[in-house]
């Protein structure tokens, strides 16, 4: 327990991973005994990281819960963990829909039970370490090492097309990163020389230093890591990986995909293109926001023409995660907030939409929307769930999607300029608006062609309800999705000191230019405005309005 | 000091005898071989690997007692005693025992169990202990000449089976061949600098205009020679047919050791003798490592047998490797030694599971024999996964590391374009090495019988699953060690 005290946050990093190790000695042919093993490590992961709400401060700046150790002295790599308000929604994201992955497992798999779930242990190590680390040599580790599991989830486990959407997923991600590779070795190397050869990698000290690069190499700089994140989230045209990775990967492989790999490409945004490289950053916004434009239009559109419900939804997230990438790039804090929000609404809503493919899938082994019609008569309670989940991933006010939605689009909507680029923000947002509309349209259609309707293939009629093992991972996702869409402040007040200290760093020209506006805030212009939690559930609406 | 240590060692001999007692007593072991494998029946014919361990194990120790000398010449400046002969010394050691322990079953099953194989493998060594140490132009032929030839009759060892034949012959008419533009390279050196010692030469060349054709002439002709050696392209084609032919066993020993020999005499010449030069050669080294990792990791797609695909595989390993001496910092030569040690433990280790696949009736080099290893024998086919993973460069494994150091010596200097090269082919290499693991892991296992393993082949997988995952995780010690190379004075003239 002392340990608990003093090392939380490797507590929560190893818990898993601990699982996976103690699995490797369990034998083979106990499949019950693995499956019990594993979700018990998983809930215990989740249990683990629940402290970290009451140790956690929010509105406190800079990282908290801090640990650091000497790792590989000769090259300054050190063993540094810690979170701020943006890492810390994310680690419980992951441990939460961890536990879910893998209780959703129970009866899906049913061969080479052990190696699943020692992968699936280690996947989830692996994408913890990266929301954690503070050090750029760890946290490229961590990004590479989360790589092989999912690798072998999709190959091993996965449907037809298994291995190449396998291989593909592995080969787009890994050109992505070792071209991040590359740029963090030259901002290491550009520390080095600034500081007469002293070496680091720890994220604030190349922080402070990156701010002083010129903008030429700031600008190769975001590049090398703009494809590492760009085909994680992934942004329209780096997109062709997912769906057939989501496609052919296992349920839970698919939940952890959407719900969390993705999110690490906005959090490399968030935590390193964004801030190391203002300069760049505001070179660049606009094509940014322009490709997140396209990729929610285009993503809504190519899912209206799917006929495989995984595929569908795969897209979906193409275009969803462009709302969150606009967020990024509308560089105002309200944006910022929404998008680190609608990164969170997009784990539960999505991760729940396929473990909702999967029960089905289980149960029919099929995929194709034309099999299916009017399950709502066998199935009145999935019939429920599922309606919730749709109207959640749509946007539907009072559920988690709106709040996420209207706060990215508000943020853009304020655009009038980044840097020295004229970006109209309203034209960016109308196009947006114009997404959310078809996304509407596409979710909706599949809801009623799957579920209204008389039940047209015999197949479908006896379809057994849901059992209690998918109730309980399904009914916490719905919870917290009504949750956020009702009251989501509490979970705001983690959001604002890291999107108001992008903002700070990136764009300080928004607060200089607001506080011009509305004389009141000028006795503390430097301070951004804070506090959306104490007045309302929404964030403050601009005083000017 | 250096006087204190070596009377420390005690020894009646004279005092310098110290300083090749290392290979003095692989020598005495190899001679020791032959005589006792007369003793031998078929059956305890396993005695000889024990001897020839034996001997590298007192070898060993004899290196051991010179790791903290620094820059001892000795026979009127013909080898040289430094940090850098002593790290590529072991790195020869290690990879000798790795072969020594896989050979054993190995030349059961082939029925080709004897004596002079252990004896030519530390024959080879000797030669490879020399090429390190010499400071001199005749010392290092001496030596490249004794790993050769030792290789040549190793690759032939299976006398009854035509690959290895033909590989042999291959192997012994290209390499005569390449040997002998190399001499003619170091006659034209020793006309410059009318001496065969490297400090000498050096201190002519430096006089020279860089434009000189005799210089350039002995820079062509040098360069293909030892470019041969270490297989970079465009003189590799030999290396897919050798490495296809020879036993298993010794494939692993020449991709590994002879390899790191070569890089050896590679980084002695080019950072004495061809240093002021250096403008020269510099685009030159860098064409011949992007045409390596090109042929390399592109050719090795295609290829069904294993260790054909490990051969391109090696191919694009040097290509790497040489960005370092392009680089020519002390990241880069770091990255170089750093990379070498971990190329021994890892490749020795697919070379490993290679040789497991070998039984009764089954080649087993096909790519095909490796399906369903994770049903037949799991820990093979982990063991497998972690090897390929460290030939990618993924981490946390020890590969990864090597290719860091590389990036970062390149990034250092500038050569941004190449640090993009490099690193994009990480995703072809990738590509082969999981076709490898794919098989392995996901097609059905087929008729096919469990592999055994000998304690031997277990203590040398395990040697080599060991470090590369401790030199992944905690690789803080290995830089060091990797990094004492740089102390040795021929780096610290250059770097200085």
């Amino acid at each position: 327990m002392r340990l608990m005290d003093t090392n939380l946050l490797s507590v929560i990093l190893f818990t898993p991973l601990v699982g996976a190790i103690l699995l490797l000695f369990v034998p083979g042919r106990l499949a019950n005994a693995h499956r019990w093993i594993a979700n018990l490590f998983g809930f215990a992961g989740f249990l683990v990281s629940l402290p970290l709400i009451g140790r956690f401060g929010a509105g406190a700046p800079g990282f908290q819960l801090r640990e650091d150790y000497d790792w590989i002295p000769s090259i300054g790599a050190k063993y540094s963990l810690g979170v701020d308000g943006l890492s810390f929604v994310l680690v419980l994201l992951t441990t939460a829909l961890g536990a879910i992955a893998i209780l959703s497992s129970w009866s899906a798999i049913q061969t080479r039970v052990k190696e699943y779930y020692i992968l699936l242990l280690l996947l989830q190590s692996g994408m913890l370490g990266v929301f954690m680390s503070l050090d750029f040599f760890l946290f490229y580790v961590f990004w590479e090492v989360m790589l092989v599991p999912m690798y072998f989830l999709i190959g091993v486990w996965g449907s037809d097309r298994r291995l190449y959407a396998a291989i593909k997923f592995f080969l787009y991600t890994l050109v992505g990163s070792v071209l991040m590779l590359l740029a963090i070795l030259r901002i290491y190397f550009g520390y080095m020389s600034e500081h007469a050869g002293a070496y680091t990698f720890n994220i604030q000290a190349l922080l402070e230093s990156t701010k002083s690069f010129d903008p030429s190499l700031q600008q190769w700089l975001f590049w090398g890591l703009f494809f590492a994140f760009a085909i994680k989230v992934p942004m329209f045209p780096f997109h062709t990986w997912l769906p057939d990775a989501h496609t052919e990967a296992p349920t839970a492989g698919s939940v952890i995909l959407a719900g969390v790999l993705l999110k690490m490409g906005t959090y490399g945004f968030l935590r390193f293109s964004v801030p190391m490289l203002p300069e760049a950053t505001k070179h660049y916004a606009w094509l940014m926001m322009v490709v997140s434009v396209i990729a929610i239009i285009y993503g809504a559109l190519v899912c209206m023409m799917q006929k495989d419900m995984k595929r569908l939804i795969a897209y979906s997230s193409v275009s969803h995660m462009g709302f969150c990438t606009l967020g990024i790039f509308a560089l105002t804090p309200m944006g910022l907030q929404g998008s680190i929000l609608q990164q969170l609404n997009h784990g539960i809503s999505t991760g729940a939409l396929f473990l909702i493919v999967g029960v089905i899938y289980e149960r029919r082994h099929t995929r194709l929307i034309s099999e299916f019609g009017g399950l709502s008569t066998p199935m009145p309670n999935y019939a429920t769930i599922y309606l919730i989940i749709t109207l959640s991933s749509l946007g539907m006010p009072l559920l988690n999607g709106f709040i996420g939605e209207f706060l990215i689009l508000r943020g853009t909507f304020e655009v009038t300029g980044i840097g020295s680029h004229p970006a109209n923000g309203k034209y960016f947002a109308a196009w947006a608006v114009a997404g959310i509309v078809l996304g509407a349209a596409y979710l909706l259609w599949l809801y009623q062609r799957v579920m209204f309707g008389k039940v047209t293939n015999p197949a479908n009629e006896k379809l057994p309800d849901l059992n209690v093992r998918e109730f309980a991972c399904l009914v916490p996702l719905v919870l917290a999705a009504l949750w956020i869409g009702i009251y989501p402040a509490p979970v705001l007040r983690y959001l604002e000191e890291p999107a108001n200290a992008i903002v700070q760093r990136v764009n300080p020209e928004y607060f200089s230019a607001r506080a011009a506006r509305v004389p009141v805030e000028v006795a503390a212009p430097a301070q951004p405005p804070s506090g959306a939690s104490e007045h309302s559930d929404l964030p403050p609406a601009a005083p000017t309005r | 000091m250096v006087q204190d240590l070596l009377s420390r060692l005690g020894m009646q001999l004279p005092k310098e005898f110290a300083l090749i007692l290392p290979q003095v007593q692989l020598g005495i072991f190899a001679l020791g071989i032959l005589l006792t494998d007369f003793l031998l029946d078929r059956k305890s014919r396993w005695w000889n690997a024990v001897l020839a361990l034996a001997g590298v194990g007192f070898s060993g120790k004899a290196l051991w007692n010179l790791r903290n000398l620094e820059d001892v010449s000795a026979y009127h400046s013909s080898i040289v005693v430094d940090p850098f002969a002593v790290f590529f010394g072991f790195l020869f050691l290690i990879s000798a025992a790795l072969v020594i322990l896989l050979s054993v079953r190995y030349l059961e099953i082939e029925d080709e169990h004897h004596g002079e194989f252990y004896a030519l493998l530390l024959l080879a060594t000797i030669g490879m202990m020399f090429l390190a140490t010499g400071s001199d132009l005749i010392t290092l032929f001496l030596g490249l000449e004794t790993m050769a030839l030792s290789f040549y009759v190793l690759t032939g060892f299976l006398r009854h089976r035509k690959a290895s034949n033909e590989g042999a012959l291959k192997y012994v008419l290209l390499g005569a061949f390449s040997s002998g533009i190399l001499a003619y390279g170091f006659s034209l050196m020793y006309g410059i600098g009318g001496s065969t010692n490297l400090a000498r030469i050096a201190q002519a060349y430096a006089e020279r205009s860089p434009g000189d054709p005799l210089v350039l002439i002995s820079l062509v002709t040098v360069s293909a020679g030892v470019f041969f050696k270490i297989a970079a392209v465009p003189f590799h084609m030999w290396a897919p047919d050798v490495y296809e032919g020879a036993p298993t066993s010794i494939t692993a020993s020449i991709s590994v050791a002879s390899k790191a020999a070569s890089f050896a005499l590679l980084l002695r010449i080019f950072c004495t003798a061809f240093w002021p030069i250096r403008p020269n050669w510099e685009m030159v080294v860098a064409g011949v490592a992007v045409a390596s990792m090109t042929i390399g990791n592109f050719g090795a797609i295609t290829q069904s047998n294993l260790k054909r695909l490990l051969a391109y595989s090696s191919i694009g390993h040097v290509g790497y490797m040489l960005l370092g001496l392009v680089a020519g910092t002390p990241d880069g030569f770091k990255g170089i030694a750093f990379y070498l040690l971990v190329y021994v433990f890892m490749n020795t280790g697919a070379f490993a599971i290679v040789i497991l696949l070998r039984r009764e009736g089954v080649i087993g080099e096909d790519i095909e024999d490796l399906n369903g290893l994770i049903s037949r024998r799991p820990v093979a086919a982990i063991l497998l996964l972690i090897f390929m993973l460290s030939l990618a460069g993924i981490p946390p494994t020890a590969g990864f590391i090597g290719k860091y150091f590389i990036f970062l010596s390149l990034i250092e200097t500038g050569h941004y374009v190449l640090a993009v090269f490099a690193a994009l082919y990480i995703a072809p290499a990738l590509y082969y090495y999981f076709r490898v693991v794919v098989h392995a892991w996901m097609r059905e296992p087929g008729g096919a019988a469990r592999p055994t393993i000998s304690v031997a082949q277990g203590v040398a997988l395990a040697a080599c699953t060991l470090f590369i995952l401790v030199a992944g995780l905690l690789p803080d010690r290995f830089i060091n060690f990797a990094g004492t190379t740089l102390q040795s004075q021929f780096l610290q003239m250059i770097l200085r």
